[in-house]
């Protein structure tokens, strides 16, 4: 599917859910514990096994973003699955904040 | 989201308030869930926030988003009838307002309005919270209005929707990054966007939110100190009142200070660099219609300028920084065409975060997204962004943002008078304070004094000019706009002669 920013998504595995903060016009495939997410609802309806190896979950708060930073989400709800895109899974990106401005 | 994020967490933090009797995140939850059902079964069309700021203003916010109804603050200092325009906008609305206030007559609200007084509602929401659903809200809806006056006197309505607050939070904030000790203290008024931008991030950063009712100087260090204040946000004004107040200004919890929404006069933010050499300053640019901050003066760079001898490097002390890496700013001149760095033009904003969509009137974003802030300015050839001042004739006072139009209409309105203008003259300790000129109808005399009386009963005081002339005429172009660049030139020449 293709991501847009804003896009709220959920795993159908575990109850993890992200926000796209970034993303381009590819077609791509971001996975949870191995299985595609999906629209926020949906999750609810069936949870499934994950498929494959699948990490140490994900932490709230946490972005996270593959090698070359094109994609990147905001984990709203932490889980005990991995996000991947496209098989790769993505990393957890460094804070880089700015001063506080309000 | 924002809101849930936070409660799952740091649920137990205090994050609106005392230590001693401030809102958890948690509770900051169940009181906004509460006051959304509250908000449903009124059937409100919008929550109107008309009250001083205090730790009820993010539940409230909350509230309204989790209803999806906007939230509208409005300036409680507004008069019966200026409170009464706007509220006609919103029929139907839930309006939460001080019991104690000068606030408004009762003429002010419409038959539909729902009328609440702040205490009563948050008692309220906070016992609906306990059975409340807790999710709710977000997307292309309409999470806020803000009123703001242009250089016409009718306020207009910007509409920030849930994705431009969304996007401006999270390209500017890491969530959870503060310390379990932090505190903000938030010193500009609830119906101003940094107050609006002020609640989320501070919430989203995990950091404790205070607020100063009532703004002194000497009031500001003593809470500063007592609270141990880590951040604060101040409009220039304030910190000229800060800098010279007759208190003990050691401010040791103090680590971080912002400021912006008006021309920062150099020897204030000097004053206070000298004062305070272990605070960070941060000087922020932004506008209502940009979901608050676009640009940034960061603490390095402060102080980078006052040791620098390179002239370039002094300078950007006045400038505003940067832009922030998820906004785009662009000068173009009256065309529309870019012009190079250095070339003063009119300054144009995209990004995400950037609404630029007026309640009732719809967006004013040009095709590709991009946004006229009607400010003037230029950008240096590292990206620093210096503002010229307003493309419009808005004076800003102490922050506050005042269209001449209004004032002058009421001048006009007055025996006598046969022309008037209102400038806004440089001021160290305002920014900018209000002046006027008058001219007399023929056979007629004008008291200045008598002029500010009737002014003051027809607005209010910071709408009042500090001083009025009695000219024989007002300089104006052939086709008869008023030459408000002459003037000031004029006052000024005035003001110094009468000091000299």
């Amino acid at each position: 599917m293709k991501l847009k920013p804003g896009q709220a998504l959920v795993s159908v595995t575990d109850t993890t859910a992200v926000l796209v903060v970034k993303a381009d016009d590819r077609d791509v495939a971001l996975t949870c514990g191995g299985r595609e997410m999906a629209p926020p609802g949906a999750g609810d309806v069936q949870r499934q096994p994950p498929v494959g190896a699948n990490g140490n979950g994900t932490l709230l708060g946490k972005r996270y973003t593959d090698a070359d930073g094109t994609v990147e989400v905001l984990c709203t709800k932490a889980g005990d699955g991995e996000l991947a895109l496209d098989g790769v899974p993505l990393v957890v990106k460094a804070a880089t904040p700015l001063p506080a401005s309000d | 989201m924002l809101l849930d994020m936070a409660a799952d967490g740091f649920g137990e933090r205090v994050v609106s308030g005392t230590r001693a009797d401030g809102l958890t995140a948690a509770g900051l939850r169940e009181a906004a869930a509460g006051g959304a059902a509250l908000l449903r079964a009124q059937r409100a069309s919008a929550l109107v926030y008309l009250d001083v700021n205090g730790p009820v203003f993010p539940a409230a916010l909350f509230a309204a988003a989790k209803a999806g109804v906007p939230f509208v603050p409005i300036n409680y200092r507004l008069s019966a009838e200026q409170q009464s325009r706007l509220l006609a906008n919103h029929p139907g609305a839930t309006i939460l307002t001080g019991s104690q206030r000068e606030a408004v007559s009762h003429a002010a609200y419409g038959p539909t309005h729902t009328v609440l007084s702040t205490q009563d509602w948050i008692t309220r929401a906070s016992a609906a919270g306990r059975s409340a659903p807790l999710d709710g809200d977000e997307g292309r809806d309409p999470a806020v209005i803000i009123y703001t006056s242009g250089t016409t006197s009718e306020p207009k309505g910007v509409l920030l929707r849930h994705d431009n607050l969304v996007s401006y939070v999270l390209g500017t904030v890491e969530f959870g990054g503060a310390d379990p000790e932090d505190a903000s203290l938030v010193s500009v008024p609830p119906y101003h966007i940094a107050a609006v931008a002020n609640a989320i991030t501070n919430l989203f950063a995990g950091r404790r939110c205070i607020v100063l009712e009532q703004f002194s100087g000497a009031q500001w260090v003593e809470l500063v100190r007592s609270e141990e204040v880590t951040h604060a946000l101040v409009v220039p004004t304030m910190l000229a009142r800060i800098v010279t107040a007759d208190a003990d200004l050691s401010v040791p919890s103090l680590r971080s200070l912002a400021y912006g929404g008006a021309p920062m006069p150099a020897k204030v933010i000097e004053a206070a660099l000298g004062a305070w050499p272990h605070v960070d300053f941060v000087n922020a640019y932004g506008l209502t219609e940009t979901s608050s901050t676009i640009a940034v003066l960061g603490p390095q760079e402060h102080r980078a300028a006052v040791t620098s001898d390179d002239p370039a490097v002094r300078a950007r002390l006045g400038s505003v920084g940067a832009a922030i890496p998820t906004v785009q700013i662009e000068i173009r001149d009256v065309d529309g065409v870019a012009v190079p760095s250095g070339v003063v033009g009119r300054i144009w904003v995209r990004g995400e975060q950037v609404s630029g969509e007026y309640a009732g009137s719809g967006s004013v974003l040009d095709g590709d997204g991009w946004f006229d802030t009607r400010d003037e300015g230029y950008l240096d050839e590292d990206g620093y962004l210096f503002i010229g001042g307003r493309t419009d004739d808005t004076i800003i006072r102490g922050g506050e943002n005042i269209a001449p139009a209004e004032i002058e209409e009421v001048i006009l309105s007055l025996d006598g008078v046969d022309d008037a203008v209102v400038v806004g003259v440089p001021d160290d300790e305002w920014g900018q304070r209000l002046e006027a000129a008058v001219v007399a109808a023929r056979g007629a005399t004008l008291d200045p004094e008598s002029i500010r009386e009737l002014v003051r009963a027809r607005l209010r005081g910071s709408k009042t000019p500090d001083r009025i002339l009695v000219w024989d005429e007002l300089p104006r172009t052939e086709t008869g706009k008023i030459v408000r660049r002459r003037v000031l030139e004029r006052m000024v020449q005035d003001s110094s002669a009468a000091t000299a």
